[in-house]
């Protein structure tokens, strides 16, 4: 019944969900760790594709052009820290300011709307696509989520969550509010800007526009994950992140099979945030109103006996 | 060990919500006291914890604890001589963060944090060990989450918070005040032992009279944004309710104005 076109359309998309994982899980760093909605993601991811392509086609090693496009991303998250830090501007206007500042700064790295890299050598020239390369790659994003798990829960770490939880009360401990927020977004757009570098190397070129949407996806990524799988503990919100971006972009190719406009892809995405974002609340709401329901007849059995 | 001097806070200056919260205060704290603080709404009382602590900072005037000037330090550097609990228990606690979580974080209360990890084996036999000092079961619940405790349990999570590490100052700003009364009466009695066992230098707000002259050796009244009334160990054990409301009568020329005030306990 379906062709071996889609089964190829699905390992595209099991590969391409896991290298935008790294991105989501930049995502849930600032928005569940640190409560900083930040849109600047839009304008790091290019960032991030812009400068491994750019270093590659100008002869730089693949893993060299790699390093310095996560220090890039990294960059653009510690500006946006700074410019609500220290100018206290709110975070979502702060986000907004430096992903607009970066498509110009984007276009100035990359010289020309498009940089294509089909002749270079990449980070995955020698990785066949398929299961190696999923193997490979999954074990990649395993491990950057077992060192955020891991750094979540040093003391740096737990100052940081902090932040996101109570800001006051982690003051009241000794630590400056303004560097945990920084190093926050600088860490999560590192992480974008990784995703970025690795989605050009794995698509052959860097586009300008690559990153527009960019929050939408991390966002939807975080949600349908931790609404599917969980959000216990952090070990199982990141695992959750993972396979939720995986999941999205699974829920895309089907979409796309199912011969809905490629155009329409980000329609669907916002449907897909608002429908994830509304269900736990619905569920609350029907479960509380049986609750109610049953207590109501319970308590009107009670009154006629008495 | 407590050193404030002539110190005045005006907020919004030269609009009409202009306000002198504190004017000319001064106020030595030998270390060891356990001083009390009453007075009516909007005396000063919290924006003199405010002060103590570096949230806001005096228009002039100045701050020292022990030999160290704090007046223009800011709150985060200053925390390292000074443990808080605030009136709200959600105030204290991270919600999202389990209790052995929270207990590493105020465990490097004015430290340094690097990336080693939070909790380490050790910490956690003695996280414990404080805990059950609590006496309210805490000691066997170290993984769950401070968001689920009740307010009486995370009032005293913040109070161990802030005390095991033998702060040079503790601040307590009504930390009973959001409590029913029998969880308000534990978290006294929690709080009289904790300061008596590590003799801790104390400066503790109050809308309860009776317990402002049961606990502490030294009662402090304040009216708009004036001390009033300094009462010392030996005077303080001979007061009673009906003398400080006669007091504060003598002196103000009017009833106490507090909406909050309880009289007994
Ligand atoms: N951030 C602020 N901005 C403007 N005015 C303030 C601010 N904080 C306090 N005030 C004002 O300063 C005065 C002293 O307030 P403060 O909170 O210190 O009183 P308090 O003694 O703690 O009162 P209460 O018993 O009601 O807690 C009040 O008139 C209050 O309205
Ligand atoms: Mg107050």
């Amino acid at each position: 019944m379906l062709g071996s076109g889609f089964w190829t359309a699905m390992y595209k998309s099991f590969e391409l969900g896991l290298l935008y994982a790294i991105m989501a899980l930049g995502v849930y760093v600032t928005f569940r760790v640190l409560d900083f909605p930040d849109l600047t993601v839009d304008g790091s991811f290019t960032t991030g594709a812009g400068i491994a392509a750019i270093g590659i086609s100008s002869g730089l090693h693949p893993l060299a052009a790699t390093l310095l496009a996560v220090a890039g991303g990294a960059l653009a998250g510690m500006m946006t820290g700074l410019i609500h830090t220290k100018g206290k501007i709110n975070p979502l206007l702060s986000g907004i300011l430096m992903m607009i500042a970066l498509h110009s700064i984007n276009l100035r790295i990359m010289g020309k709307p498009n940089i294509g890299l089909l002749n270079q050598e990449t980070l995955f020239t020698s990785l066949e696509k398929g299961f190696m390369f999923i193997a490979v790659v999954g074990a990649l994003v395993l491990v950057i989520k077992f060192i955020i798990d891991g750094f979540l829960k040093t003391d740096i770490g737990l100052a940081l969550r902090a932040t996101g939880d109570n800001a006051r009360m982690i003051r009241s401990f000794g630590v400056k509010t303004d560097s945990t927020i920084v190093v926050g977004v600088s860490l999560s757009n590192a992480l974008v800007a990784l995703s970025g570098a690795l989605v050009a190397q794995y698509q052959g070129y860097a586009d300008l526009q690559s990153g527009v949407g960019m929050i939408v996806i991390g966002l939807a990524s975080v949600i349908i994950g931790e609404a599917i799988f969980g959000k216990r503990t952090i070990a199982r919100v990141t695992f959750a992140v993972l396979l939720g971006a995986v999941l999205y972009r699974l829920i895309l190719a089907v979409a796309l099979q199912m011969e809905v406009d490629s155009t329409d892809l980000k329609l669907l995405t916002a449907l897909i945030v608002i429908f994830a974002l509304t269900l736990p609340r619905i569920r609350g709401n029907m479960k509380q109103k049986a609750v109610s329901r049953k207590r109501a007849v319970e308590m009107m059995k009670v009154g006629g006996e008495g | 060990m407590l050193h404030i001097e002539q110190v005045s806070k005006v907020f919004n200056p030269g609009s009409p919500d202009e306000k002198l919260a504190l004017s000319h205060i001064n106020l030595q704290l030998r270390a060891g006291e356990f001083v009390t603080i009453i007075g009516s709404n909007g005396a000063g009382k919290s924006t003199l914890m405010n002060l103590i602590s570096g949230v806001l900072f005096p228009d002039i005037g100045s701050i020292s604890i022990g030999n160290q000037a704090v007046t223009s330090m800011p709150e985060h550097a200053r925390s390292r001589f000074i443990g808080r609990v605030f009136q709200d228990p959600m105030a204290g606690t991270a919600p999202s963060m389990t209790i052995e979580e929270n207990l590493a974080i105020a465990k490097r209360r004015g430290k340094r944090r690097g990336l080693s990890f939070g909790v380490k084996r050790a910490d956690r036999k003695w996280f414990k060990e404080q805990l059950a000092t609590l006496g309210i079961g805490l000691d066997d619940r170290l993984q769950a989450k401070a968001g689920l405790l009740s307010g009486g349990e995370r009032q005293a999570l913040s109070l161990l918070m802030a005390t095991f590490m033998k702060p040079k100052l503790l601040l307590l700003d009504e930390h009973t005040a959001a409590l029913d009364p029998a969880r308000a009466e534990l978290i006294t009695t929690l709080t009289e032992r904790i300061v008596q066992e590590h003799q801790l230098t104390t400066l503790m707000v109050t809308h309860n009279m009776e317990q402002a002259i049961r606990l502490g050796n030294r009662l402090i009244m304040m009216d708009k944004g004036r001390i009033i009334l300094d009462i010392g160990a030996e005077q303080k054990r001979k007061l009673t309710v009906d003398k400080l409301l006669y007091e504060f009568e003598r002196i103000r020329g009017a009833k106490l104005a507090d909406d909050r005030v309880v009289l007994g306990g």
